[in-house]
């Protein structure tokens, strides 16, 4: 099937001001009668959640966190863009656009990414009037800051915690609307599965994690906002619970899965120290701004880095790419530094970390500047690993951070299943197949505040929608779907851990569908996760009770779904017989080691439709056409 | 290193709570400290016996889901450090470690490890926010905040709402935290206009919450991993005092 993304016409500069006058309203009385349930309450969920109570629609919100602040989007540290041109440097709403298309290595959009910058600047307005504390400058107005990726500064930022403040921002526009009795708030609350009638969405199960209840809304419309899977690899700078379920069971029933193959691999993050490690901690790129990426230029130097005179050492980055040098991309920047970690020059007990050194900045802007730009980062960095960075190098190594991948959605932001919106880290996005840095925040926030409350306004004005209620028998028999899926993991009775799994499809996950794939890793990986998961449904160990607060078993129903995914995933990379951002295919690479990719054969986005566990699923393209940006090698050199 | 863990189990919130002893060897300095209860919890799932219950999430510090008290300190005994970031170097082999819950009134024990935090939200909800609606906002240079300012915001806002200044407090006080929401407000030119009301409104809440006053132990700023200062509560309390003889609160005494 060819998807329709369902862009409007026009010139790209027109076409969301076009498209927003001709979609059709819903007047402020019949708001109030269209209820939606938003599940998630990250950056996307939480501002989508709070826009849409203020127009007047009734919302029920759902996390499984205590609060709604835990969202991992308050993990993001450096900064969000946009096309605002403070600093002069010759920014503009095209210049964002081109570079994210390019970023992206033209797999996304164009009208979405362009449509993406245009908001970047609303959003910086509504941050700021909801007291987020931006940097600034002496005078009072906005600083900015480069970002990985860019060759101006257009990234706000409030210290190495830009994240924390945006999500608290949009939590407190939460809260408010949950205070003035707009917003219905379900915490400690998961979505198991969402329930689809005569081929809409129309609500979701949920398990209460606190008591094990099992229990039914249903809505006009749904708004999945459930962030990323980059867990699949079991280490990631994920948190802990962060997982696929939400996505992927509606994957199950009929949405259709884009790109799940599009992952990416942060450069610069904390390298693992051994076997007990739970998770792997992001240094923020804005480091990369004045450390000096770095390995010895001979391999198997052991000697300390200090002792490593400066002919000795090889700067690759700024040798590689010497427009953009420490500040490439970071696809290209983790592939680097994976090659020179092959060629045996990597650095640290494993051999697999490459130094991020300050002693230029240090000496070049002194201690003092560099500890009020990075100092909660050294900080940090120092209590994890033990090491002083401003003494020695830090030492780091890329990690799985963001998924590019995600459910298929038009320009509306709703997937193939009417009633179903995706926003965030959720949707196959905007970022094609590489994000840039600090544009997570942006879109998070674009869908979130600005886009998704008037397109779904559009899909309840052109819909008729049936009254529906938990009594219909699709919500009775999801229900009991789910009963049965928690039962039947709580009778295995075998010899294996929840976590143990994870931790070993994590592996199967790293080694052959990471930073590179070959076919045959690929091929490999096609045949141990199936084993996997049939070893999982046979001798997986549980304890506690299923009617109780049990972590065994949430984590369980979420590795359950992992195992699946993981085969969707490779099968995803398998077929995209290409090398493009993230993907990289190592049959397909220029002889420098660059992405190749092939527009002949893969100018497409490859949305995926379930047929059944361990059946190869249906692929469905849409095709992507590149009329203002026109295809060229992404070079940054 | 070898550790002896006494460790708070509680079934639920109706049933009474007790320490347990734990043996674990094979600990490494490199791990967090949550990552030990990690190699613990695996353990115990092997042997069949329910895991230690405890909240966490990012690890990395900031989402605040941590709330573990470490030998009668919140989030143990590293200055300006989350549980999560603590890491088993601050320890030494042979030690004995007692690991119990975040304690106060206004935070009921959950299941072992796990605390009822939600008061947090409710004094949120009363009004730790700024009323603009998506799509009011000024373009955002027309808003000027001095530098010095600006950072004094930030320092505030830090807070990662994990509750710790409400354990260590030996009245159960969340002065620390609603402070903090106050005085990140109260720096800003965007927080004015409800600077009285919010005020106001969330010591209201925060006192219904069954949270303690406040007693100049200093306690709360000692445990904070964000090192909020009290000099927030110092704000706080002129506040309330200039927002309860104002037009503000005769308007909240009418509207009751």
């Amino acid at each position: 099937m060819i998807l329709d993304g369902k862009v409007p016409s026009g010139h790209i500069t027109e076409k969301w001001d076009k498209h927003r006058f001709e979609m059709k309203l819903v007047s402020p009385a019949n708001k109030r009668k269209y209820k939606i349930l938003v599940v998630g309450t990250g950056l996307a969920g939480a501002s989508a959640a709070a826009s849409l109570a203020e127009l007047g629609y009734q919302v029920e919100v759902f996390t499984y966190h205590d609060s709604p602040r835990r969202a991992h989007s308050i993990a993001a540290q450096g900064g969000i863009n946009a096309a605002k041109n403070y600093p002069n440097d010759g920014d503009s709403i095209w210049r964002l656009f081109y570079d994210t298309v390019k970023g992206g290595d033209f797999r996304s959009r164009e009208a979405n990414v362009y449509r993406l910058a245009q908001v970047s600047n609303n959003i910086i307005d509504q941050c700021v009037a909801q007291g987020v504390p931006f940097a600034r400058e002496y005078s009072g107005y906005l600083a900015n800051r480069s970002f990985g990726g860019a060759q101006l500064s257009r990234t706000f930022y409030a210290r190495g915690q830009t994240g924390q403040q945006l999500l608290l921002g949009a939590y407190s526009a939460l809260m408010r609307q949950v205070g003035l009795k707009k917003i219905i708030l379900h915490t400690r609350t998961e979505m198991l599965d969402l329930v689809v009638i005569d081929g809409v969405a129309r609500g979701i199960v949920t398990r209460n994690l606190l008591n094990g209840k099992i229990e039914s809304f249903v809505g006009d419309a749904v708004v999945l906002a459930t962030g990323g899977y980059s867990n699949v690899f079991f280490l990631s700078t994920n948190a802990q619970a962060c997982n696929v379920t939400a996505t992927y069971r509606a994957y199950k029933r009929g949405a259709f899965f884009a790109n799940p193959c599009f992952t990416q691999i942060h450069p610069t993050c904390i390298p693992q120290s051994g076997e007990h490690q739970s998770k792997l901690t992001l240094m923020s790129e804005s480091l990369r701004n004045d450390g000096r990426v770095w390995v010895p230029k001979n391999p198997g130097d052991k000697r300390k880095p200090t002792d490593i005179p400066e002919d000795e050492r090889d700067y690759y980055l700024e040798r590689m790419y010497p427009s953009y040098g420490n500040l490439a991309p970071r696809d290209i920047a983790s592939r680097a530094a994976k090659r020179v970690c092959d060629e045996g020059r990597g650095v640290g007990p494993t051999g697999n970390a490459v130094y991020l050194d300050f002693s230029d900045a240090i000496k070049r802007l002194g201690k003092k500047v560099i500890e009020e730009r990075y100092g909660n980062l050294f900080e940090m960095y120092e209590r994890i690993t033990g090491d002083n960075p401003y003494e020695t190098p830090m030492m780091i190594y890329p990690a799985p951070h963001y998924t590019m991948g995600g459910l298929w959605v038009d320009y509306n932001l709703m997937s193939n299943l009417p009633g179903l919106h995706v926003i965030g880290e959720a949707n196959f996005s905007d970022h094609g197949a590489n994000r840039l840095g600090a544009s997570a925040l942006m879109q998070g926030l674009a869908d979130g505040y600005f886009i998704l409350p008037y397109t779904i306004g559009h899909y309840f004005a052109t819909t008729k929608l049936e009254k529906v209620t938990t009594d219909h028998p699709e919500f009775k028999k999801c229900e009991e779907e789910v009963k049965e899926r928690i039962k039947k993991l709580m009778s295995i009775n075998g010899k294996k851990t929840p976590t143990q799994f994870h931790r070993e499809l994590g592996k199967i996950m790293w080694d052959n569908v990471g930073m590179a794939r070959t076919e045959e890793s690929l091929k490999k990986a096609l045949e141990l996760v199936p084993k996997l998961r049939e070893e999982f449904w046979s001798n997986l160990t549980m304890v506690g009770e299923e009617g109780d607060l049990n972590i065994v078993l949430e984590k369980a129903l979420r590795v359950a779904d992992f195992l699946e995914f993981a085969e969707l995933m490779i099968w995803d990379a398998l077929e995209r017989d290409e090398s493009c951002g993230g993907h990289f295919r190592e049959e397909h690479q220029y002889p420098d080691g660059e992405a190749k990719r092939d527009d002949e054969r893969f100018c497409h986005v490859a949305a995926w439709e379930y047929t059944g566990v361990g059946n190869k699923p249906i692929r469905h393209i849409e095709p992507l056409t590149f009329e203002y940006v026109p295809l060229t090698v992404r070079s940054y050199k | 290193m070898k550790l002896t863990l006494h460790i708070w189990r509680q079934k639920n919130s109706s049933e009474k709570g007790h320490f347990e002893t734990y043996q674990l060897d094979n600990v490494i300095e490199d791990m967090s400290f949550l990552e030990m209860l990690d190699v613990l919890n695996e353990k115990l799932v092997l042997e069949g016996k329910e895991p230690i219950a405890f909240d966490h999430d990012c690890r990395e510090g900031i989402c605040g889901a941590c709330s573990l008290t470490i030998n009668g300190i919140p989030h143990g005994p590293e200055k300006a450090t989350t549980t999560c970031q603590l890491h088993m170097r601050k320890f030494k082999d042979g030690d004995e470690i007692w690991i119990e819950p975040f304690r106060a009134k206004a935070f009921p024990v959950i299941k072992d490890l796990i605390v009822d935090r939600s008061a947090f939200d409710r004094i949120i909800q009363a009004g730790g926010f700024i009323s603009v609606n998506t799509g009011q906002a000024p373009e955002a240079n027309s808003i000027l905040v001095p530098k010095q300012n600006a950072e004094k915001a930030m320092d505030a806002a830090q807070c990662i709402g994990c509750g710790a200044c409400v354990a260590a407090c030996p009245n159960g006080s969340a002065m620390l935290f609603v402070s903090a929401k106050v005085a990140h407000f109260a720096y800003l030119p965007q927080g004015q206009p409800e600077r009285k009301l919010r005020v106001l409104k969330m010591v209201e809440q925060m006192q219904k919450e069954g949270f303690g006053n406040c007693s100049n132990m200093y306690e709360c700023e000692a445990a904070c991993p964000k090192e909020i200062s009290v000099r927030n509560i110092a704000l706080m309390f002129r506040d309330y005092l200039k927002a309860s003889c104002s037009e503000e609160k005769l308007e909240l005494v009418e509207n009751e």
